[in-house]
């Protein structure tokens, strides 16, 4: 059959579509490098304050900087994995349950191990070769489990993350009580206490080396390999990246098994930071969490984030707590603080939304 | 025309829950044809060709690949049939770039060992969509850029580039211009008659008769989920079209078999 000529002659011209893409003016840009990089000047500022009003400028001293890096690398580690989950637009709530639960978890396997309890009661620790090993492999298994239940029920179930999450948080707090019976854990063998918590390397805390190791990888994962890019495209267009070809559920499923296993990470070092696993003392880590994310740039929304904003954001409260300490002020006032910066942050992030998509 | 269709879809039946979408669709494509599909809002245009992309599953009928009964399970085997979809909604990823958006599901990854350890190949996937816009005519600025930031013609334009570029077989394409202005729609209908050339079956849903008139071979009419008529363009005309459309006249045409 011949086909049919069309009546009106195709155009000659190539024919392009150049309506103009916003223009960006020089205040205009400005206005936006700002709305980006507000929170790194906020944390600059943090520390200038800091460093001029703490006596003796107490602040401002290696030590100092060294101590702050090291409370701040459970944040990094926690806020990395939050920030997968967080650009896939979804969230995870559990993260702080995660941590205590894996702590507790690996430090009772090493305890059990390491000898008898009449023994490890006396800080003896005869099978600590065995169990030490034996311990940080049921910590991350432990997390990775977690995460692992949270993303097979967000799939799965297709339940909002902000349920599940919310569910496991309040399992994984009750089951480390559970697994504790209430009390502290007598305290972990001290060589992982003196290599993996106090321990340093080159002068390092080797708590900050590993978190340090773990903002590479996870920086070159989302930005160089196709888990970023699947990361990115869920949380920007979920049903389109389904119907592009993406396996939407088992990349969620493995998002969510990544933090868990960071927060394993994470509640390997507090155990051996601290020799025991303070399960109250966990109780922000959710807000720190996620405000490390969130001030850092990346769009509750989803679609977008950066690792480097994470970094930027974890040592925001950190910094405040440890220079209200220094200062004398009430350090619950940190607390006030990240839970205002992270509507501040949210904020700026809608405002900027509203500009890019018309 | 005695060889088999490119594809032939009878009897296509979808409900949700109590609402019927289809009763009885049905569609032949021959290739190097554009095929219109028209119809009110509502006639269940969109779900027919989600049934042929793979998106849903029919309740009922066929679909015949080359004279091959085929089950489309989902997006993928669609792919793998040779069949693209612009969708109505255009499935873009609107954070990411025209250039990951155009490879999004079948990333290029560096040589091994990188490319196993989940490493992009960026460069080359950047290098072929800009051939690709460039081959299409499709004038970007950047395909570095955010698909969000872009206006509605040239995310509609990265949407049909991309089902253009790895349509072997068929591209189906819901509303392309339905978003554009004049100038923009023009450019989507030159692509389409690029793509007839080539060889390739379009099926085309579009609201617009004057367009239809236009590009297509073929002119399919839905109403209440069913197909109810199917003419050459020769055959008919608009005022025909806006008649079997509204049901005011309710006399059955075929041109294809049976
Ligand atoms: N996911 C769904 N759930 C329930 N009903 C649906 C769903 N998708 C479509 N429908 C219904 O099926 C019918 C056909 O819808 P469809 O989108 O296919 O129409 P259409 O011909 O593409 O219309 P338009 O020209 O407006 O795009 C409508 O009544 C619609 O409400
Ligand atoms: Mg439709």
């Amino acid at each position: 059959m011949a086909t049919p000529t069309t009546p009106i002659p195709p155009p000659q011209a190539p024919l392009e579509i150049d309506a103009p893409a916003p223009r960006a003016g020089t205040a205009r840009l400005m206005v936006l490098a700002l709305a980006n990089f507000w929170i790194l000047f906020f944390l600059l500022a943090l520390i200038v304050y800091f460093s001029i009003t703490t006596p003796n400028h107490a602040f401002l001293s290696t030590t100092n900087f060294k101590n702050l890096a090291l409370d701040t690398s459970e944040v990094i580690l926690l806020g990395i994995g939050e920030t997968f989950v967080i650009v896939t637009a979804g969230i995870d709530l559990s993260v702080g349950g995660i941590l205590v639960f894996s702590g507790v978890a690996g430090g009772l396997v090493m305890l059990h191990f390491s000898g008898t309890s009449a023994q490890v009661d006396n800080l003896q620790y005869p099978h600590a070769s065995t169990a030490i090993p034996l311990g940080i492999a049921v910590a991350l298994a432990a997390g990775t489990g977690w995460g692992l239940l949270n993303g097979l029920l967000v799939t799965l179930l297709r339940l909002p993350p902000f349920i599940v999450t919310l569910g496991s948080l309040g399992m994984a707090f009750g089951g480390a009580d559970l697994l504790t019976g209430g009390t502290n854990l007598s305290s972990v063998p001290t060589g992982f206490q003196n290599s993996l918590g106090n321990g340093t390397i080159l002068g390092i805390y080797v708590p900050v080396i590993v978190a340090l190791i773990a903002i590479v990888i996870a920086h070159v994962l989302l930005t160089q390999t196709r888990f970023g890019r699947y990361t990115a495209a869920i949380g920007s267009n979920e049903e389109g990246s389904r119907r592009s070809g993406v396996p939407v559920d088992l990349h969620l499923i493995k998002v969510y098994a990544l933090t868990g296993f960071l927060c394993g990470l994470a509640g390997l070092i507090d155990l051996a930071r601290f020799g025991t696993e303070n399960i109250s003392s966990h109780n922000t880590d959710n807000l720190n969490a996620i405000a490390a994310v969130v001030i850092g740039g990346t769009s509750l929304f989803g679609g977008v984030g950066t690792i480097i904003g994470t970094l930027v954001g974890a040592f925001i409260p950190t910094v405040l707590q440890n220079g209200f300490v220094i200062n004398g002020i009430d350090p619950f006032w940190q607390e006030v603080l990240v839970g205002a910066t992270i509507i501040i942050a949210v904020y700026i992030d809608q405002w900027r939304r509203r500009r890019t998509s018309k | 025309m005695s060889e088999s269709p490119l594809l032939r879809a009878t009897g296509i039946q979808k409900h949700f829950g109590s609402v019927v979408a289809l009763r009885d669709a049905n569609l032949e494509l021959v290739a190097g044809e554009v095929h219109a599909l028209v119809g009110d809002n509502g006639a269940g245009k969109s779900t027919f060709i989600k049934i042929l992309s793979g998106v849903l599953q029919p309740d009922g009928g066929e679909v015949l690949i080359d004279g091959r009964a085929v089950t489309i399970h989902n997006p993928q085997a669609a792919r793998e049939l040779g069949i693209e979809t612009v969708y109505q909604d255009l499935a873009l990823a609107g954070h990411l770039d025209a250039a990951s958006n155009l490879f999004l599901g079948r990333e290029r990854m560096l040589p091994p060992p990188l490319g196993w350890m989940g490493f992009l190949d960026k460069r080359a996937m950047r290098r072929r969509t800009e051939e690709e816009m460039r081959h299409l005519k499709i004038g970007i600025k950047s395909v570095e850029q955010p698909v969000l930031s872009l206006s509605g013609g040239q995310r509609q334009a990265v949407a049909v580039a991309r089902a253009v570029a790895w349509g072997k077989r068929i591209v189906i394409m819901d509303e392309p211009t339905a978003a554009l202005g004049v100038r923009e729609s023009l450019m989507v209908l030159q692509l389409i008659r690029e793509i007839r050339s080539s060889g390739i079956g379009v099926i085309m849903i579009s609201h617009n008769l004057p367009e239809i008139f236009e590009v297509a071979d073929r002119i399919s009419v839905m109403r209440l989920g069913q197909t109810v008529a199917n003419f050459t363009k020769a055959e008919t005309s608009m005022e025909a079209i806006v008649t079997m459309m509204t049901g005011a006249e309710s006399q059955y045409l075929s041109t294809g078999s049976s």
